[in-house]
């Protein structure tokens, strides 16, 4: 191996495969140490595979999963030092919420009153000392998901998974142990993998997120990069609202490919490699960054017709028409009423675009 | 006066029919444990309230005959349906636990085979095996058939019980160092328990009631209390025999209340 | 696939697959050895030759079928007429199970509905009820039906008292009696699998069939009953399958003359007269008969959770 640090966790080439069926389409990919990393995709994505095979639920049927350096196929989940988080928390019902935490410490080979000692500060950590003598059926959902945490954490995993372990909580909830997630990952320095289908829980939490559909990793990076930098029609898609336009390229100059859509429109946006004059791409663009405009101020612009405008709390949402072409949905931010940004239905506008905000894509 | 509220779900006359279905359960039962606190030597006439019978049963003439017949019957209760539930929960953990594989259709067709042949024929099938084998008929081959009938009854509750408990149960454990026989025993079997205990209740009680089978594979002279009960039905009903019965039905009373109970304690856990 | 391993339910998981056939082992060996070789081994009898004084000569025979099917003559040389004294007794058992059958069934339905449409906290007090007697001895419980229905018994001497009958009904011994001794002893498992059926059963259904000018009794017969009719049949199969091969109802409530298979297999294995390749020759059509129920059952089962999907 190198001399620098290895990753928490290396997935080289992991194939797995159901009988016929393969759930997982040779995957590739490093997390790094203390990182907080995240699974993200529809379900049935393979997310979850991936991750029952880093904890040794699966076995993996081509390739190899490194921890820290070593290759850890073929060791049962019992000898792999990574915990989970399970979705239903899988909380021992006949035991404590203190033995709860404890059974992994003594599993490990320490004393019953070490264990419990040590699951004790656990508990604290998380704040539910006082419950340590009920039963899980006792407490609420939220404070299972910590107790299953504390249990998850209490060995000191080298990684901890985390298989979608708030979409069980409300929305208020599931707000609040993001936040606590975080501060938890970062207190004590341990790899997290989360897995998750909510890529807002995604975006909020990760340092980088690996988007899966169908068995295969589709994009891997920051959450910044995912969210503006699709690199193809399902990550775009996927990830945040769009509006997705079929495209055709006219020509490409100093990296402008000049294309036109359904009714003539034309416009300008940045090109992309795969990209070539004469082909039929489709652009994508977020709502939010489109606005609305009474008179044609910019090349750009795309001529349409106000259809409707829906009030969503902090935005609002109108839907356009662009003469002879699809429609368009624009987010403009409830803040921006007075800069004369809202049309009413009927009235003829322009659709403008952001500097640098369409993207092209080609599959 | 108020008009009653259209209940789609209630129909009139079930209230009534339930009652009956109730009173033709239980008016027998009740008959005859009333009776068996009759003073009278004949069945027939009423004479006024007595325990007579139940010390008859103790003490009386035929009470060495019916102590013995009850000795063999919860000897062979206890050990046929410790022995099918042991058995029921190695192979239920197999069949729930085993993953998919070819036997388990055939698995699962033998453990219920007690359930689909009927008793006479298994009855009259087990005495023809002892008897091809030379095997002398006794307590032991009481016992043998006991426990293979009894492990169906045994396997039902452990088996849906355990089907009951997800698989991530033991998964936490063994992600959290907990070897697979440690999952087994620490997390696992202490989940079971309630269908453990409910499995052995059944068997034990269905071991205790069993007339058919007993009766062709007993030895001469051998009894059990249905075969002794039986035996002295033949010879008319004596208020003894209701005295025994009134017993025997209180002990299955307090059988289900035992189970009824271990099952509640499970729910709130 | 996300928690398809881990969903509980029915999932069949492989925690214990190295495991499993040692697990399985005694299992196998036990029922192997004292039900299903038991079973083939009477089969076999069945065709062997009989010995007076019970027993067989291991002598390949169709004596004890011949004898189950056809009349040859008192010498058995005449030509072969149908035998039907043997049919008749399992004619009058099927008659008997499957009236036993419709009785509980009629009885068990509104019973098990009612049940299952009461509060929660009631239904379980309800159930409990039902099941009490299914764990009581089943001897004892027929030798009680057979206290109550004498003709000095309890019930004919309230009916006398009472007035509403002038001398005892006579019920014991007779087929109606071993009717109401198989319908109390099975009753239970004709009303649990309705319960089970109606409790899943949703009743907005019944609603939407309101809604849509169904009165109840329409409603029970076209919404209902199609939605529970899997819990109905396996209700009557578990009435009639253990009512065919009994033995103690008949033989306690309908004496002599209302024989049934059981107490004629019974009796080839009692005392003197017993021919046991006769006895098992009988219990071999007995289980056929079952088992062809059951099958019919099995597939219909199948089929329809194909249809549920």
């Amino acid at each position: 191996m190198s001399l620098e640090q290895p990753n928490a966790i290396e997935v080289r080439d992991a194939v797995k495969r159901y009988g016929d069926f393969t759930a997982l389409k040779t995957i590739s990919l490093s997390i790094k140490d203390n990182e907080f990393f995240t699974l993200l995709g529809p379900s049935g994505c393979g997310k979850t595979t991936l991750l029952r095979m880093i904890a040794g639920f699966e076995d993996v049927s081509e390739g190899a999963i490194f921890l820290y350096g070593e290759e850890i196929e073929g060791l049962p989940p019992h000898k792999r030092p990574v915990n989970t988080v399970f979705q239903n928390y899988a909380l021992f019902p006949h035991k404590t919420v203190l033995d709860n935490v404890a059974f992994g410490l003594q599993m490990r080979g320490n004393s019953k009153s070490d264990s419990r000692k040590r699951a004790g500060e656990m508990l604290e950590l998380v704040q539910l000392s006082q419950f340590a003598g009920r039963k899980p059926a006792q407490l609420s959902g939220g404070q299972q998901q910590r107790v299953a945490l504390a249990r998850a954490l209490a060995p000191q995993p080298k990684v901890l998974l985390l298989d979608e372990p708030l979409s069980a909580l409300d929305l208020k909830l599931r707000k609040a142990m993001q936040l606590e997630l975080k501060h938890l990952q970062r207190e004590t320095g341990i790899t997290f993998i989360f897995v998750t289908h909510d890529q807002e829980e995604a975006l909020t939490m990760s340092d980088r997120i690996a988007v899966m559909s169908s068995g295969e990793l589709q994009q891997l990076g920051d959450a910044r990069d995912i969210y503006e930098r699709p690199r193809n029609m399902f990550v775009a898609d996927f990830i945040g609202e769009t509006n997705l336009l079929d495209v055709s390229v006219d020509r490409i100059e100093s990296g402008q490919a000049i294309c036109h859509l359904g009714g003539g429109h034309a416009l300008t946006c940045p090109s992309v490699e795969e990209v070539a004059a004469g082909s039929k791409v489709h652009l994508s663009v977020r709502p939010e960054r489109l606005f609305l405009t009474a008179t044609q101020d910019d090349g750009n612009a795309l001529k349409a017709t106000v259809r409707e405008n829906i009030f969503v709390g902090t935005d609002i949402t109108t839907l356009v028409d662009l003469a002879d072409g699809p429609e368009i949905i624009i987010r403009t931010s409830n803040s921006e009423r007075g800069n004369q940004r809202i049309f009413d239905p009927g009235t003829p506008v322009y659709v403008n675009m952001e500097h640098g905000a369409a993207r092209l894509l080609v599959d | 006066m108020t008009r009653q509220r259209y209940d789609i779900k209630s129909y009139p006359g079930f209230l009534q029919i339930t009652l009956l279905c109730l009173f033709v359960l239980y008016a027998p039962l009740i008959v005859v444990a009333v009776y068996s606190l009759n003073a009278s030597a004949s069945i027939a006439v009423w004479e006024g309230f007595s325990f007579r019978w139940y010390v008859d049963v103790f003490t009386g003439p035929e009470s060495a005959k019916f102590k013995t017949a009850a000795r063999n019957s919860f000897v062979i209760a206890i050990i046929a349906a410790s022995v099918a539930t042991a058995i029921a929960t190695l192979a239920a953990t197999a069949m729930v636990r085993g993953g998919k594989f070819r036997l388990r259709a055939w698995s699962f067709g033998l453990i219920s085979l007690p359930l689909m042949v009927p008793e006479i024929v298994t009855a009259v099938a087990t005495l023809i095996f002892f008897n091809s084998i030379g095997f002398d008929r006794g307590l032991l081959t009481i016992l043998l058939a006991h426990i293979a009938f009894c492990i169906p009854f045994a396997y039902l509750p452990i088996s849906a019980r355990m089907q009951g408990i997800e698989d991530s149960y033991e998964q936490a454990a063994q992600d959290l160092y907990a070897t697979k026989r440690q999952a087994f025993t620490k997390i696992l079997l202490p989940l079971m328990l309630p269908g453990i205990i409910s499995g052995f209740l059944l068997a034990f009680i269905i071991s205790l009631d069993d007339f058919i089978i007993t009766n062709f594979v007993k030895g001469a002279g051998v009894e059990t209390l249905p075969t002794a009960i039986f035996g002295a039905v033949k010879q008319g009903i004596k208020p003894n025999i209701m005295a025994i019965s009134t017993m025997l039905l209180g002990f299955s009373v307090l059988m289900v209340l035992i189970s009824y109970l271990v099952s509640r304690t499970d729910k709130t856990s | 696939m996300a928690g398809g391993a881990t969903s509980g339910g029915n999932a069949v998981t492989d925690t214990y697959k190295e495991a499993r056939n040692w697990l399985l082992l005694p299992a196998w060996g036990t029922l192997g050895i004292m039900v299903l070789a038991p079973v083939l081994l009477m089969l076999v009898y069945s065709f062997l030759t009989k010995e007076f004084r019970g027993g067989v000569i291991w002598e390949f025979s169709l004596a004890a079928y011949d004898q189950f099917f056809f009349d040859r003559g008192l010498f058995g040389d005449d030509p072969a007429k149908i035998e039907w004294t043997y049919i008749a007794i399992f004619w009058r058992s099927i008659w008997q199970a499957g009236a036993a059958t419709v009785l509980s069934l009629l009885i068990g339905f509104p019973t098990a509905y009612f049940i299952a449409t009461r509060p929660e906290k009631q239904r379980v007090i309800w159930v409990f009820l039902i099941t009490i007697p299914y764990w009581v001895n089943l001897l004892i419980r027929t030798v009680s039906m057979r206290f109550l229905l004498r003709d000095e018994g309890p019930l004919n001497s309230f009916l006398m008292t009472t007035g509403l009958v002038d001398s005892p009904i006579h019920m014991i011994n007779t087929n109606f009696a071993v009717q109401v001794g198989l319908f109390y002893s099975y009753l239970p498992f004709m009303v649990l699998p309705i319960y089970a059926a109606v409790e899943r059963y949703n009743f907005t259904l019944s609603e939407a069939a309101a809604d849509l000018y169904a009165n109840k009794w329409i409603t029970l017969r076209h919404i209902v009953l199609p939605a529970v009719k899997p819990g109905v049949v396996a209700g009557c199969i578990l009435v009639f399958v253990p009512s065919l091969g009994s033995f103690l109802a008949p033989d306690l409530l309908g004496g002599a003359k209302n024989f049934m298979i059981g107490s004629l297999i019974e009796e080839q294995f009692k005392g003197n007269a017993g021919n046991w390749p006769f006895g098992a020759a009988a219990s071999m059509i007995l289980l056929t008969m079952v088992l062809i129920i059951l099958v019919i059952y099995a597939r219909a089962q199948a089929r329809s959770d194909k249809e549920a999907g």
